[in-house]
């Protein structure tokens, strides 16, 4: 790893400016990886769901657990016992504030375990629930939000039926951390995954994207902005079920890939599909639905709509023949009203997400590194 | 959103980009100064609806990526300290210094902060009276009357934990240095919106009249920089160079006097050091003596600091229009968002990091894209 790269030869200075690299630069210096590459300790980066959680799963994950259901890396495991298909799936909550405009934690402990479930086809059934509470957490904090994940189980038809509770030292924790762990049953003679686009296929998004994203970052201290934004955190089966149906009415194979693009927004969602399927995304920038209110946040902050984190929204990448089908049943559904095809799978530029922008231009939408940093101007 | 989809209507963009190819009898090189300009080039794709020949050339008005090294390491050295809290602008958290970024001391220890305004660095000194606040005042003339007012307040509340570490550098100074290089391709400048916002368009005029350039006040959206690659073109293919305003919806040739008084208060012009530039006489801010109580500089022993810059990194090339980042070999491979070599490639505003997030792919095969059709998709 210790590469020397060739030295470049002394730049043409003008009498005005100096060159200060070449002046300070050590010539064993610029071998590959730098510093930086290799962090020392893990980084807030890591936990972005963009390359550098990818770096981190690669390098370090999946050489400790290899195996041919794992190194599918869809949201959910598929398994099989006596012959009926599972889904199986593991999410950690950390979200600060806990209680947010449209949820709180414990909600979105449920129906983030229940949409990866459903992502694969399956209906969601068991889940459980492991608690790290940190000292000095008010009882009433943690009895709310127990009871808003109750509220959510009920609502997502799944029943919460082993858990565990662990305290740690203040300042060791925040407040409450949830880990949800579920299962679900596939009964359909569906095979989903992000590894299946293929090229005329169209591309789904449910509705409105980066409302929950947008809703967290105006809670949290510091960052006073005013905004009517709630997190848009709800169960998706009931959804995937409409699609399923609208294919099986049609009897074609028309869902291809689910994903619901949580961290790392609709854009890392489509750079997975891209990549895992072989094929190239095509996107249109006027046909992906904003709201306003989230359009004008991110332009304050200098963020991407659709880089932004998603709780109840889901992208689908369906057959030509069923797209526009599926649309229409997606938008009779209360959580579908908005939704639209934004796009295409093509056959060139595998692997890659090109998106055409609204004057006209295009682009590639690349994977975020890390996390999202608000520019200076 | 009103008052700025006005600015990407892609019909209107269309009609500008025809206006351009009618009037251009031969290929013009221009640069856009700002980082932010650079950034909605590559974003809205802009440089590929352009004519042949018209090549837009980025500049160095990426604040970020100027910010020299020696700074960073500062900055770095600084925020290991156990008793301050450091404040910076969200997007200096990932420049490399010598030895990591302002993430790896963060995940170290370090209580590093980001902060929209400066003016957060106020709240934030008063609820920890035990630690030292240093805020990681960067940035051109846009920021200036931002930080120059953190300092003024700073010192009227007589405050005795917050300072600034500044770092801030002009436009005018690094524009004159690119036009004396004997490498300047440059024949136009779409001028700096957001930093003519504050300080007018007035300085721009000796400079368009010595070197002979037009220099066109531009803004930041897609239409904004059509129009002002428009109001270039026009005045090169007459042979005029004066200085025009774009943006007057915001600007005028003034700028904003409460604005400047503030920033002339607080700090004076002096030298300064370029990231892949060199040192610029007269081209930064620091703080003046009266405000050496706030001043990080003099607060924290950081003077000896040794740094040490990738070589095959050409970003000072780059930061002076001299090459563009496809001719870089490190481009892409080596060197991208993550593991940056340097400068250009870590800010959003960098040009690297914008070729790299839009337009790498667009570069190595423009040809072989053909145009889709989404036709049926709405």
């Amino acid at each position: 790893m210790n590469r020397v790269l060739p030295i470049a030869a002394p730049q043409n200075v003008d009498a005005k400016v100096t060159n200060e690299a070449s002046a300070t630069v050590s010539p064993l210096f610029g071998s590959c990886p730098l510093p930086i590459f290799n962090h020392k300790s893990i980084v807030l980066g890591h936990g972005s769901g963009g390359k550098l959680t990818a770096e981190l799963i690669s390098n370090i994950f999946l050489p400790a657990f290899a195996n041919p259901i794992l190194d599918k890396l869809d949201d959910q495991a598929v398994i099989e016992v006596n012959g009926t298909r599972l889904a199986f799936t593991t999410d950690g909550f950390v979200v600060t504030p806990i209680f947010f405009p449209g949820g709180d934690i414990g909600r979105l402990a449920v129906n983030g375990t229940v949409n990866d479930l459903a992502m694969s086809g399956a209906r969601p059934l068991y889940l459980s629930a492991a608690f790290i509470l940190e000292e000095g957490l008010p009882a009433e904090d943690l009895r709310r939000v127990v009871e808003s994940m109750g509220a959510a189980a009920r609502e997502a038809g799944v029943q919460l039926v082993t858990g565990d509770t662990k305290v740690v030292n203040r300042g060791k924790g925040d407040q409450v951390f949830i880990t949800t762990t579920g299962i679900g049953v596939i009964e359909r003679p569906v095979n989903i995954s992000a590894s299946r686009a293929r090229p005329g296929d169209k591309i789904i998004v449910s509705g409105y994207i980066g409302d929950h994203g947008m809703t967290i970052m105006s809670q949290r201290e510091g960052l006073e902005f005013d905004g009517a934004i709630e997190s848009d955190c709800a169960p998706l089966h009931g959804l995937v079920a409409v699609m399923l149906d609208a294919c099986e009415g049609l009897q074609v194979d028309g869902i291809h890939c689910l994903r619901d693009p949580t961290r790392g927004g609709v854009a890392t969602t489509l750079n997975e599909i891209a990549s895992q399927s072989r094929v190239g995304l095509l996107i249109r920038e006027q046909l992906v639905p904003v709201r306003e209110s989230v359009r004008g946040a991110c332009e304050i902050l200098g963020l991407e709509p659709l880089y932004v984190a998603n709780e109840g929204k889901l992208v689908a990448v369906v057959s030509a023949e069923a797209a526009d089908e599926v649309l229409q049943k997606i938008r009779r559904h209360p959580l579908g009203r908005d939704a639209a095809i934004v796009g295409e799978a093509v056959p060139e530029h595998a692997g890659m997400v090109r998106m055409e922008t609204g004057v006209g231009g295009t682009r590639i939408l690349d994977v975020m590194f890390g996390e999202q940093l608000p520019r200076i101007c | 959103m009103k008052y700025l989809d006005e600015y990407r209507d892609g019909r209107v963009a269309q009609k500008i980009v025809a206006q351009i190819g009618r009037i251009q009898t031969r290929p013009w090189v221009i640069m856009e100064v700002c980082g932010g300009q650079t950034h909605s080039i590559v974003k809205n794709g802009i440089d590929y609806l352009l004519p042949e020949g018209v090549e837009l050339v980025h500049g160095p008005g990426c604040p970020v990526c100027v910010t020299p090294l020696e700074m960073i390491d500062r900055a770095h050295a600084i925020a290991r300290r156990s008793d301050v809290i450091f404040c910076s602008f969200g997007d200096m958290l990932r420049v490399p210094g010598s030895d990591g970024d302002l993430f790896t001391i963060k995940s170290e220890g370090g209580d590093v902060r980001v902060v929209y305004s400066p003016l957060d660095c106020l709240k934030i000194a008063r609820a920890n009276p035990d630690k030292q606040v240093v805020f990681f005042a960067i940035g051109f003339e846009t920021t200036a009357p931002a930080n120059a007012m953190l300092a003024f307040r700073a010192k009227q509340e007589r405050m005795t934990n917050l300072s600034l570490l500044v770092s801030h550098v002009l436009v005018p100074p690094a524009l004159e240095a690119i036009l004396q290089s004997p490498q300047n391709r440059v024949q136009g400048f779409l001028g700096p919106g957001h930093v003519c916002a504050v300080m007018g368009y007035e300085e721009y005029e000796p400079i368009s009249a010595r070197f002979q350039v037009p220099i066109v006040i531009t803004g930041f959206e897609p239409l904004d920089i059509l129009q002002g690659v428009l109001m270039t073109i026009r005045q090169l293919e007459t042979e005029r160079a004066e200085v025009e305003n774009e943006y007057s919806r915001i600007l005028n040739r003034e700028g904003n006097r409460a604005a400047q008084e503030l920033v002339f208060q607080v700090f004076e012009i002096g030298d300064r050091k370029w990231r892949g530039i060199g040192t610029i006489p007269k081209s930064g801010y620091h703080l003046r003596r009266e405000f050496s109580d706030h001043d990080a500089e003099k607060l924290f022993d950081v003077t000896r600091i040794d740094t040490r810059e990738p070589e095959i990194c050409i970003s000072g090339e780059i930061l002076r229009g001299i090459k563009k980042p496809k001719n870089c070999p490190a481009f892409g491979t080596l060197c991208t968002p993550q593991h940056p070599l340097g400068a250009t490639m870590v800010s959003a505003e960098g040009s690297c990091a914008a070729y790299y997030a839009y337009g790498r792919h667009l570069t190595r095969e423009k040809v072989d894209v053909p145009v889709h059709s989404l036709g049926g998709a709405a």
